[in-house]
């Protein structure tokens, strides 16, 4: 297999893009990509587009085409595929772009996600991101999937010494970095207050435990590394890319507040790379809940289970701290387009890895990814060094 | 949801039916064709699960899907049926009548509608024993 580098990458801004349609999104944040590698269209080979659900959140299926269309290649007939992994989608898109290069099937591939989720009653956002989940027996009793992740904290905080202080301090973490991003949808530093003080969602889940409602897109362009410096003079090598699946439904786990994926993904990823954990310089986790970081940090192997709430307490995880956690804003303040949010992680950290990421920079060699699709029936861990 | 995919899973959602497999003498519900033990080697067949068991979980939903809107709160939580299978379901209770352990037992619920003309769904729902 041949090694794989990145070398461009683009990012729309995140937010509830009123005046930008679906199609919008996606060429922009692919144009921004392009220009980024000095490349044009025609000497592209393949795509990847990570997308949850543009069928019920725009009425349109066969995405894949549709963006090659708009991107003007529909003269050129490039392949373009939609891959689609709730919001592990982006992510696994990325994946795919990976085993193409990697293969030989294809040298120049662009790996992109994308989401309009403001196009429908939030209502019907709410029903559709529950199909993530297990519908015929979790969605159709009227668990929502803010609901199942709530479930996750009840079964946690019965079990481990996780307070409701500690829980808020990751919003406000990931606040504080999002305050950093000017791609953020989020870019207002807030309080514990905030958090507790906020409605409840779904106990013990109050709105500020939650990622948003968001649209976006965002696209990165893969190379082997062996032409990559023809491209950029900053490639960014892939050391990893690791995917794993558990059951749909959260009551099917062996242990509902452990995603045995993460657990699984995470494995084979430091396998693959041949590292441990102290190697890696920082990770955007998938921090859908506030609670779902905590379980990350846990799962991925980097503290024992129980200790994440106070490794964040001790701000271990903050921007300046030994293991900086979402320095982009994460989910919760980046804002969540769900196909587009495993990209925009890959986006992080390569702009981290180069050493572009202005007022929220960190010291970094080699960085990691974590995106979860549904409450963790898929996991796509991915893992970027310095070149 | 069209008739016929609600119909078809009457006997699972009203009365709780679910599968054992009896190389292995596992229970599954929500019901399974295929042991994921076994794989190959097992067999299935129906099994009519107490309806009795408790609670391992649970949340309070405060923002629901449109369906639900009307309902809210509502508590959902994961039963774990005294055979073993753990299922997710509503508990028809007061929130402070519920803990993780609390005992539970199935009842016959109306669960919601589509519409004025659209299907009524019928389903389990649980109380404290």
């Amino acid at each position: 297999m041949k090694d794989v580098a990145v070398i461009g990458i683009g990012c729309t801004v995140f937010g509830e893009k009123w005046s930008h349609s679906f199609r919008d999104l996606f060429i922009e944040a692919g144009a921004l990509a392009l220009e980024d590698a000095n490349l044009s269209g025609e000497q592209i080979d393949s795509l990847f587009v990570g997308n949850m659900s543009a069928g019920r959140f725009i009425e349109q299926e066969h995405i894949g085409a549709l963006i090659a269309d708009y991107a003007g290649l529909a003269t050129e007939h490039t392949p373009s595929t939609r891959v689609e992994a709730a919001c592990a989608s982006g992510g696994l898109a990325f994946r795919q772009g990976v085993t193409a290069v990697a293969s030989g099937m294809a040298d120049i591939v662009v790996a992109a996600g994308v989401e309009k989720m403001t196009d429908v009653a939030p209502g019907q956002t709410v029903d559709t991101l529950a199909s993530a989940a297990d519908r015929e027996w979790e969605g159709f009793v009227g668990a929502t999937f803010p609901g199942l992740y709530a479930m996750i904290a009840t079964d946690y905080m019965h079990r481990y010494p996780l307070t409701r202080e500690q829980l808020a301090l990751v919003a406000v973490k990931n606040h504080y970095n999002g305050a950093r991003n000017p791609i953020a949808q989020f870019q207002q530093e807030i309080s514990i207050d905030t958090v507790i003080s906020s409605s409840l969602v779904a106990d013990p889940l109050r709105l500020f435990d939650c990622s948003p409602i968001t649209d976006g897109a965002a696209a990165v362009i893969l190379a082997p590394l062996e032409i990559a410096r023809k491209y950029t003079d900053t490639p960014v090598k892939v050391l990893a890319s690791a995917q794993a699946s558990d059951t749909i439904a959260l009551h099917d786990r062996r242990d509902i507040s452990t995603l045995d994926a993460t657990v699984a993904a995470s494995q084979r990823a430091f396998h693959q790379a041949r590292l441990s954990h102290k190697n890696i310089d920082l990770v955007e986790v998938h921090d859908c809940f506030t609670i779902a970081e905590i379980c990350a940090i846990e799962d991925l192997g980097f503290c024992t289970k129980g200790e994440a709430g106070k490794l964040t307490e001790e701000g271990v995880t903050a921007l300046n701290g030994d293991l900086p956690v979402n320095t982009s804003g994460g989910l919760k303040a980046c804002g969540h387009p769900v196909g587009a949010t495993g990209i925009k992680q890959i986006y992080e950290i390569v702009q981290q890895l180069r050493g572009e990421a202005g007022k929220r920079q960190v010291d970094a060699q080699i960085g990691m990814t974590h995106n979860v699709g549904g409450t963790g029936a898929t996991v796509v861990v991915h893992i970027l060094g310095r070149s | 949801m069209s008739v016929a995919r609600f119909w078809r899973k009457i006997p699972q959602r009203y009365n709780l039916v679910g599968t054992r497999c009896v190389t292995c003498g596992r229970y599954y519900f929500p019901p399974r064709s295929f042991c994921p033990s076994c794989r190959r080697e097992g067999k299935i067949i129906d099994h009519q699960f107490t309806g009795e068991g408790s609670v391992v979980t649970y949340t309070i939903i405060r923002t629901a899907s449109e369906q639900f809107e009307n309902a809210t709160p509502y508590i959902i939580a994961i039963v774990q049926l005294d055979e073993g299978p753990r299922l997710t379901a509503q508990i028809a209770c007061r929130p402070e009548d519920i803990r993780i352990g609390t005992r539970v037992k199935k009842v016959f619920r109306r669960l919601g509608t589509e519409g004025k003309s659209g299907v009524i769904h019928y389903g389990t729902k649980f109380i404290p024993a």
